[in-house]
């Protein structure tokens, strides 16, 4: 291969850097909550685990970084914090760590948000648009290391008490924990 | 007329016409403002004849004929006199401008800045993207909070502060003051006043995002009494609607994810991240200037803020029809 061509192949892969992250700011007017079926606990009789469906939306929520960014600004405006704190928890469980008592994936969480758990959880439903639950979904997962790094949002321009999310450590969920005394 | 002046003339127009209206720096409003437009033309107007001078001497010394040029190789020790006398005393000349364009700048910048006792405070927030606007007051009872529309009473000092809850903005309305940056976690401020009775525009003059450009504000400057008339009418919360179809408006509103979000006082929605909307439907623009209130406007507004300013915000809610209707009614309603 001449150098020539090679100089021409290294520009053509450069191109590849202008390739930018799909943003959908504008959510779907109509669309309703889809249907996700998930099990809080990986227990089930015999020798397979519970039956899950999910949408797939998860997905598309955990790995876009302008998603995960909006979720962390939500999860101040929308007073997560009140409660869980910076992710050490509060009169809410931590969210940080590794536990969860009604499952870790963005499903599940997307579920404890809109439905509301036992214990002073509220639920969101019809107060946090869909979209926006989703949003702050993934940026709980990315609190524990659970989404790609590249998509992670970066250090808060304050002082910040953790790892800035795309330097945390990851913490693959584990069933457990428990809600804290009231 | 030759063809091209035919056609610079109108463009001349066009671009004068620029320099005057309601978002223009060279229609001064105010001291601040005037000060500015003064220096601007100074500064044009001096340097401009420098231009056309420099211009004249390059034009003159091209069309000389060749004849008339000396031998370069001749040594003639009176002439080269003569042209270092010429290059030293225009290189002084250049010197004494420069200088003397630094000390008009330096005394306009005392002048703008000079700290006079202000009438009224105003705290501006810069956010994404629009305009957080808190009146402050010694009584925190007379203290209130309102968005994208600064009204000030003519001829008297305005103080005002200036922040972010974001990236870094800059508040900008030309005809009154000068730009200055709105920077998270630093306090700047600048003081101004309106000559005139008028409505003057502002624009973030920062790129702070995807919606910069419609991130605009509204200076109201108006007499001592409307001002006291408009400042007594915002310190009160929202009156209960009367008519039916703003109740059910009211009691839309207060379910809906718009609580979340924003205020209205008087009611149990105490959002702290979005515009107040105790008043909103006095203001004269909606969403930072970006639509005039009209209740038609309103309505669209909230069926489809990503239409209008993508990226915003304000998410798309899911609102059934008539709750819109009534939602746009109570919140036209919030005079």
């Amino acid at each position: 291969m001449s150098a020539l061509a090679r100089l021409l192949l290294l520009v053509l892969l450069a191109f590849a850097g202008c390739q930018r992250e799909e943003r959908s700011f504008r959510a779907d007017p109509v669309a309703t909550e889809s249907i996700e079926k998930v099990a809080l606990v990986p227990l089930s009789p015999g020798p397979s685990g519970p039956v899950t469906d999910t949408s797939g939306k998860g997905k598309e929520y955990e790995n876009n970084a302008y998603h995960l960014a909006q979720g962390k600004t939500l999860y101040k405006w929308m007073n997560c914090n009140g409660c869980h704190a910076n992710g050490g928890g509060g009169s809410g469980p931590a969210l940080i760590d590794d536990l969860w008592i009604y499952g870790g994936s963005i499903e599940n969480i997307v579920q404890t948000i809109r439905e509301g758990r036992p214990n002073g959880m509220p639920s969101f439903r019809g107060k946090i648009p869909d979209d926006q639950i989703w949003q702050i979904a993934g940026f709980v997962r990315s609190m524990s290391g659970n989404v790609p790094k590249d998509a992670a949002p970066g250090r808060d321009d304050a002082l910040h008490p953790r790892p800035a999310e795309n330097r945390t450590p990851e913490f693959p969920p584990v069933s457990g924990g428990a809600p804290p005394p009231r | 007329m030759s063809r091209f002046s035919l056609f610079l003339l109108p463009a001349i127009g066009f671009a004068l016409a620029g320099c005057r209206g309601w978002q223009s720096a060279l229609d001064a409003q105010g001291p601040q403002a005037s000060e500015l437009a003064w220096l601007f033309w100074i500064f044009t107007w001096v340097l401009g004849a420098i231009w056309l001078a420099v211009m004249i001497a390059l034009a003159a010394a091209l069309l000389r004929s060749p004849a008339s040029r000396p031998d370069p190789l001749l040594v003639n020790p009176a002439q080269d006199r003569r042209y270092a006398a010429v290059v030293a005393s225009l290189a002084v000349a250049t010197g004494v401008v420069v200088l003397v364009l630094t000390g008009l700048s330096v005394v306009s910048q005392r002048n703008l800045f000079r700290v006079e006792e202000e009438a009224v405070t105003i705290r501006v927030t810069g956010r994404q993207w629009w305009w957080e606007i808190r009146y402050e007051e010694a009584d925190a009872s007379r203290s209130f909070t309102t968005a994208n529309e600064i009204h000030l009473p003519v001829g008297k000092p305005v103080k005002i502060i200036l922040n972010s809850a974001d990236v870094i903005h800059s508040f900008w309305v030309p005809s009154l003051m000068g730009k200055q940056d709105l920077i998270k976690g630093q306090e700047n401020d600048i003081r101004l006043v309106a000559d005139r009775p008028g409505i003057y525009r502002g624009q973030c003059a920062e790129f702070c995002g995807l919606q910069h450009a419609h991130m605009g504000i509204l200076a109201v400057a108006e007499s001592q009494q409307d001002f006291e008339r408009w400042r007594d009418a915002q310190i009160r919360p929202a009156e209960p609607p009367g008519d039916p179809e703003r109740q059910k408006g009211q009691a839309a509103f207060l379910t809906q994810p718009c609580i979340m979000c924003h205020s209205v006082r008087g009611t149990p929605a105490g959002g702290k991240v979005a515009p107040d909307l105790t008043h909103v439907g006095s203001r004269k623009y909606l969403a930072a200037g970006t639509l005039p209130m009209s209740r038609g406007n309103l309505a669209a507004w909230i069926v489809d803020p990503h239409g209008i300013k993508p990226g915003v915000n304000m998410p798309t809610i899911k609102l059934q029809p008539d709750d819109l209707n009534a939602i746009a009614s109570y919140l036209e309603g919030l005079k």
